[in-house]
């Protein structure tokens, strides 16, 4: 990993982290207008529509919005860790996008375990959430941090064991290898994603995925019908709407890490001209990341919130002993296929 | 530039340790303790141990230092009672000679020779690991997945309010 | 390059804050984080000698020695919980009623 690190040439290196830096915050920005709009139209109203054609200046409104506010700092609140609360739920969020490959030769860095550090860097967010709610010194953000940490935890072993089982097929831990892995065919026409090969993890890393980042139908962190918002109660302009591009970064990035490991990252059929296909392979990347965005957002729309309790029953004795169990029919079947 | 590196999260690694026995609240200790935890991870993959540094942050940063704030925020601790001390005196003998006994530390280490040569050597990946962990390691192994059990269902018979 | 010695010595700073730490701090919960700080020392220096003796022993060991640390970590604050429960303070100073 240090011989890479010092062998890059600088200037590419900048240039992809401007490409996908500058992508992702403007996918962020859209992402609030995507939710908007679906949530609408399953609610069976038109959305935002006002502020430019279908409303698609509106995130450019919410931001000017957020700068303009009043910042408001609650008198018995912890400052400085009121203040540092929002940025240490943003800077592990952005930071994971430095290891995803939006294409063959468009990642910014490919470490060796490149998947663990992912974990590493979401498991760090949760201190976001539980400082926002703890230094804001009122009784819903710290009953919104207690809930959501001890979620967050709980969740993030199903998540990591969950995948345990395609890097046993993979035989890697580096994102970049885990997608080249998967571009043979199963079957001669049947693309080997292994989505087909480990169905019931692609099931529990999706369902510890949105565990993991606090949407609904697990959003016990901010629900809205029973604590005021949750953890950021508090929050008001820029520190909400760092707290809110945080959400959304955890989004894509698990959503990301879905397409990577379960239906073949950047793979995709390639037609066209030379300069077209350069291109296609992240235009099927963001595709496949969006279907699950859109899947985020649709539950968000349609599913009720259970109980917490429930919660942390279902993530304990059925999440975690499922996982368990696929990693060693898993095993089971790839040292019998070995030999 | 590595040692540039080297010296920047030395620095950041000893300042927190430092911050975590001087601060008076215990909350602002466990985020220094923190702190300390990730700028020892980056001195790890400065020594080619990737694998460990990352498992440093999940488990270590990302694991145990939540539940310490958990149960921080649990207690809800007042500020550093004072009080009941009746040996504050002893500090200004242990400081002294504590430092004494880090420069005869430093002494001795001062010329240990050989460089860590990253360009070669082992790699610390996870197959590395893994494969010693499997066949020369593995009663270890084992037995660290027991002492783990052991340690769970001990948290768990302790923290009960009836037994 | 940087000279293995460099790490030892950072490891024998850090060792020597945690156990400052520990003789000095009065908060139970205190004590546990400089154990942390002692134990990370140790880890330091185990992957530093790996390092430079070319071999993953010592950094497997530390595989273990985190294993530990998280346990104790875990029955500790436990342990922290149910104390804090009975007296209403941390302060091990007034954890007294077993000394003479």
């Amino acid at each position: 990993m240090i011989e890479y690190l010092m062998d890059s040439e600088f200037l590419l290196l900048l240039l992809k982290i401007i490409v996908i830096f500058g992508g992702v915050m403007g996918a962020l920005a859209y992402l609030t207008w995507l939710e908007r709009k679906v949530i609408a139209r399953v609610q069976m109203r038109p959305g935002p529509t006002r502020v430019g054609p279908f409303g698609l200046l509106q995130p450019i409104a919410d931001g000017l919005k957020f700068l303009f506010k009043e910042d408001v700092i609650p008198t018995n609140a912890n400052t400085f860790l009121y203040v540092a609360a929002p940025v240490v739920s943003l800077i592990p969020a952005l930071l994971s996008f430095s290891v995803i490959p939006f294409g063959p030769s468009l990642q910014i860095t490919d470490l060796g375990v490149g998947l663990l550090f992912i974990f590493a860097i979401t498991s760090l967010g949760v201190y976001g959430i539980v400082l926002g709610g703890w230094s804001s010194n009122s009784k819903y953000p710290l009953m919104g941090a207690m809930r959501s940490s001890a979620q967050m935890i709980s969740y993030e072993l199903s998540l990591t064991l969950s995948v345990v089982g395609v890097l046993l097929i993979a035989n890697t831990l580096s994102l970049a290898q885990i997608v080249v892995s998967q571009q043979r065919t199963l079957l001669g026409f049947i693309p080997r994603w292994n989505i087909f090969l480990q169905p019931v993890a692609f099931l529990v890393y999706v369902i510890s995925a949105v565990a993991e980042t606090n949407r609904l139908p697990f959003d016990f962190a901010e629900s809205e019908q029973e604590l005021v918002a949750g953890w950021h109660t508090e929050y008001s302009s820029l520190k909400f709407a760092m707290f809110m591009l945080a959400e959304y970064a955890n989004m894509v990035t698990v959503s990301a890490l879905a397409t990577i490991m379960f239906l073949g990252g950047w793979a995709g059929p390639m037609f066209g001209p030379a300069l077209l296909q350069t291109a296609l392979p992240t235009v099927w990347f963001v595709l496949k990341v969006g279907v699950f965005i859109f899947f985020y957002v649709l539950m968000r729309a349609t599913v009720p919130r259970l109980r917490y309790d429930q919660l942390m029953k279902f993530g304990w004795k059925f999440l975690l002993p499922l996982s368990l169990a696929n990693i060693v029919l898993t095993s089971l079947i790839v040292a019998i296929a070995a030999s | 530039m590595m040692q540039t590196i080297f010296f920047v999260f030395a620095a950041v690694a000893v300042g927190a340790a430092i911050n975590v026995l001087v601060q008076k609240h215990v909350m602002y200790s466990a985020l220094s303790l923190i702190l300390m935890l990730t700028a020892v991870s980056v001195l790890f993959i400065l020594l080619r141990a990737d694998f460990l540094a990352v498992i440093q942050v999940i488990i270590y940063a990302g694991a145990i230092m939540v539940l310490f704030v958990f149960v921080i925020m649990l207690l809800n601790l007042p500020q550093d009672e004072d009080g009941a001390d009746r040996l504050w005196w002893l500090k200004f003998l242990g400081i002294p000679l504590g430092l004494f006994f880090l420069f005869l530390v430093i002494a001795t280490l001062w010329n240990v020779e050989s460089s860590v040569d990253t360009r070669a050597g082992i790699s610390g990946s996870a197959g590395a690991i893994g494969h010693s962990l499997f066949t020369d390691f593995l009663l270890p192994f084992e037995a660290t997945s027991l002492l783990i059990l052991i340690a769970l269902m001990g948290a768990v018979v302790f923290a009960k309010k009836d037994l | 390059m940087i000279p293995v010695g460099w790490y030892l010595i950072l490891g024998a700073v850090l060792f020597l804050i945690g156990a400052l730490g520990f003789f000095i701090k009065r908060n139970m919960i205190a004590l546990l984080l400089s154990i942390e700080i002692m134990l990370n020392a140790v880890n330091l220096t185990f992957v530093a000698f790996s390092a430079q003796h070319a071999q993953i022993s010592g950094q497997v060991f530390v595989f273990f020695v985190l294993v530990v640390a998280a346990s104790e970590a875990a029955v500790g604050l436990a342990l922290v919980i149910a104390i804090f429960r009975n007296r209403e303070s941390l302060n091990v100073d007034r954890s007294n009623l077993l000394k003479w």
